[in-house]
């Protein structure tokens, strides 16, 4: 029995998934990409299927986890951002040479624009390095079905495939028809030794590239894999036609569609933007006089064409660079190819920035406050999650990549040691628990080898907020929410590393956490200090469970407040706002979380806890 | 690409915390159990932590998840700021239904009246309610309601309380 459901891109395949077979999914969260395995978490809770499903401690980890279950015969996916893609490079390179058994999608959701990432970086051009297929999504009801047409791709031609959403079509909810109740296929695991392919020579890996290079070009003649027209009522008559992939595509329909134009240019749309078979770009060529190209967000459809003369796209000049590809950019791209006036349009207003701030009450805005209180000046490197805000507090100075605070602020560290003395800044990192976990324990052993000297502060709520709150590998959770009773400790964890100085403490005790602080940076100038690292230990508020705990405070503004703002520029919690026309500052009781915090904040003791 | 007959292209704006994207849900919600066909777009990530939230919503034969600046029938603006934020997505004769400290024929105090009513967050039910009662919306008060008060809902007494509210300040 099949039901209609309101999904989001990422639930869709979420279902598309399960229903093509996998047995094993794994995933590191990142926006876009993070709903995928948060779905297949709840349909297994629900309907009690017996697959392995994780949150694994990185992309990489996610990846092989994954990829041993189809050497094992089995369908396997694993889900993660475009940036999570870089971790997970080193397995994809070879794992496109030994291939797989079983089917195994990799689920790797691109952010045009970008609205939550470091880069824009076009997963289909990774697709190409590591040569393997890649397939691009147009809308929520798509992903459920292209995706298990990726599994079976993957399974015939034993190549693992990748499967590429954008923000757009990740984020985008639409009425799907699922099944009700799903049967995951199981096939019993079976490992069959094949050394010179699961544990390739160099001299063997030749033969690999060789056998991927033949799968690639029998993938790109598969019939059922050609372009097509993105709407069946469309004819292939006309003199120009639309050649692209993923969502921009539909935008294009719709302007197409605004203009009666979709008789006279029809719209290809590529399943399978890489790899694309040649004497169909050919024939293309052949049959109109111009194309324009839509893709996000490098030329990647636009590379693989033979002669670009009457081509119109990103190598002609006509189609940005950089940016996302937003429907009135796509309007303007296609009124100049179809040489028709642009638009008038009203332009948006120039409306007062809004910038992202932590949450009030988050624990991690104590920690920055109490940082920069004993850290004046000082380099603080920073690292990626809620607490990237940080920037809002002038503590953090740099964001990089996942774990880099830790090796850079080692990094900064080695570059001042030189100058003298006065010349020597302070270094404190902060960096998240998840984010410690997935790549910061490397750089905390290396750091510590290489004996360099600053503060980390290990900001520790206890989840993984910035993308939804899924547990860490301290919490003893799973993803379906069991109990795994494995708790890791990352006291122990930051002991092991070597580090001498390892304290927890709740910075929510500020002037406690303020002390432990100056203790550190001592540590860190004594003569046989070392790295000082302190585990800033609060959950999350948003954590559903610690809500239901955590106790309100009822705060108030006495008149001993002089509208100093030192609490609103330095402390910066969104619940405490300066209203015009009024001698105090004001609490916004709509969003004021109750923590308290700002009691400690104000230097002239004017907020005061009424019970 | 249904044979829908209901076209409408809603856009609706406020900031982090405010429960935009559950109103936004709701609406599809209906419309899919209306026959219609329902494509949304959302905001998550970063921005969600206090920052512009924004959804788009098109019921009917639409393809695309976006709405073109110039094109949309409706601004639901559940912040202030929205207005500012949002308004070139409308059409000429597109409609803004605010959230807003002065009340107007299509603005409405619903940050304060949830206040009062002890339940800051059903600020966005408030105004939901008064834009349902000006008539302006695909579906009625009444599907809403019945959508709201289905088993698995939570604080189904506040949410009707707050939608009923905004409906009875739209009426007189
Ligand atoms: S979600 Fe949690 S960690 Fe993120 S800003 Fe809010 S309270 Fe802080
Ligand atoms: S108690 Fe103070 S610091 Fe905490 S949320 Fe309310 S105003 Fe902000």
């Amino acid at each position: 029995m099949s039901e209609q459901r309101l999904l989001l891109g990422n639930e869709a395949i979420g279902y598309g998934i399960l229903v093509g077979g996998c047995t094993t999914i794994t995933s590191y969260p990142g926006t876009p990409a993070s709903e995928i395995l948060a779905s297949v978490a709840t349909l297994k809770r629900k309907q009690n299927l017996d697959i392995h499903v994780e949150w694994s401690i990185n992309e990489k980890v996610a990846f092989e986890t994954a990829l041993a279950n189809s050497y094992a015969g089995r369908r396997s996916a694993v889900a993660m951002k475009q940036v999570g893609l870089n971790v997970a490079m080193d397995p994809l390179m070879s794992a496109a040479y030994t291939g797989v058994k079983g089917g195994m999608v990799v689920v790797v959701a691109d952010d045009p624009g970008p609205h939550s990432s470091q880069t824009e970086q076009d997963t289909r051009f990774f697709a190409q390095a590591a040569k393997v297929p890649v397939f691009d999504p147009v809308s929520p009801r798509d992903c459920f079905s292209l995706i298990q047409k990726a599994l079976d791709v993957s399974e015939a031609f034993e190549i693992p495939v990748i499967f590429r959403p954008t923000t757009r079509v990740s984020h985008a909810r639409q009425d799907v028809w699922v099944p009700e109740e799903i049967c995951v296929e199981q096939k019993p695991a079976s490992f069959e030794k094949e050394p010179t392919r699961w544990a390739a020579t160099p001299k063997f890996r030749f033969l690999l590239h060789r056998a991927l290079n033949e799968k690639l070009e029998k993938i790109a003649e598969k019939e059922e894999l050609q372009p097509e027209l993105l709407d069946p009522n469309q004819n292939e008559e006309g003199k120009v036609c639309i050649l692209g992939s993923g969502v921009v595509l539909t935008y294009a329909w719709e302007i197409l569609n605004e203009l009666e134009l979709l008789p006279e240019v029809p719209i290809y749309r590529t399943l399978m933007p890489y790899p694309l078979k040649r004497s169909f770009l050919d024939s293309l060529l052949q049959k109109y006089e111009r194309i324009l190209v839509l893709e996000e967000t490098y030329p990647v459809i636009e590379y693989q064409l033979r002669n670009l003369d009457r081509v119109f796209g990103r190598l002609s000049g006509n189609v940005p660079y950089e940016g996302e590809l937003l429907p009135e950019t796509v309007e303007d791209i296609i009124r100049n190819f179809l040489q028709l006036p642009s638009r008038e349009r009203v332009q948006a207003d120039e409306a007062p920035p809004r910038r992202p701030t932590l949450c009030p009450g988050c624990p991690h805005r104590a920690s920055f406050y109490a940082l920069r209180k004993v850290f004046k000046k000082g380099i603080y490197p920073g690292d990626i999650g809620c607490y990237t805000l940080g920037l809002n507090l002038n503590a953090v100075d740099t964001v990089l990549c996942m774990g880099a605070a830790i090796s850079q602020a080692a990094g900064f560290y080695h570059a001042f040691k030189g100058n003298i003395t006065k010349e020597k800044p302070d270094i404190v990192a902060t960096i998240g628990d998840s984010t410690f976990f997935h790549s910061g324990i490397p750089a905390l052993i290396n750091a510590v080898a290489e004996d360099a000297r600053f503060v980390l502060l290990v900001l520790d709520n206890s989840t993984t907020a910035m993308t939804g709150n899924q547990p860490t590998p301290e919490t003893g959770k799973r993803a379906s929410g069991e109990l795994s009773g494995k708790k890791i400790s990352i006291l122990k964890l930051v002991e092991a590393c070597g580090v001498e100085f390892v304290r927890e403490a709740d910075p929510y005790d500020v002037k406690d956490f303020i002390e432990i602080l100056k203790e550190a940076k001592s540590f860190v100038q004594e003569p046989g200090g070392g790295i000082a690292v302190i585990i800033a230990k609060h959950p999350c508020l948003m954590d559903k469970e610690y809500q239901s705990q955590f106790k309100r405070l009822k705060v108030r503004i006495t008149d001993r407040c002089k509208s100093c703002h030192y609490c609103i520029d330095n402390f910066e919690c969104p619940a405490l706002v300066d209203v015009p026309g009024e001698d105090r500052v004001t609490i916004d009781y709509s969003t004021c979380s109750g923590c308290g915090v700002c009691v400690s904040v104000c230097p002239r003791k004017a907020i005061v806890i009424d019970g | 690409m249904s044979n829908s007959t209901t076209f409408q292209q809603i856009v609706l704006g406020g900031v982090g915390g405010q429960g935009v994207l559950f109103i936004t849900k709701i609406l599809a919600q209906v419309a899919i159990e209306m026959g219609e066909s329902v494509l949304v777009s959302e905001t998550h990530g970063m921005a969600q932590r206090g920052g512009i939230v924004v959804s788009h919503l098109k019921i009917g034969g639409f393809m695309s998840p976006l709405i073109r600046p110039g094109t949309a029938d409706i601004l639901l603006a559940f912040h202030p700021e929205s207005v500012l934020n949002h308004r070139h997505f409308l059409k000429e004769d597109g409609k803004i239904v605010a959230n807003s400290p002065d009340s107007g024929p299509l603005s409405i105090n619903a940050t304060k009246l949830a206040i009062e009513m002890g339940a800051p967050i059903a600020a966005n039910l408030i105004l939901l309610g008064f834009a349902l009662s000006k008539n302006l919306l695909f579906c009625e008060a009444a599907s809403i309601e019945k959508y709201l008060s289905r088993e698995g809902m939570k604080n189904v007494d506040v949410n009707i309380k707050a939608l009923r509210l905004g409906i009875s300040k739209g009426e007189v």
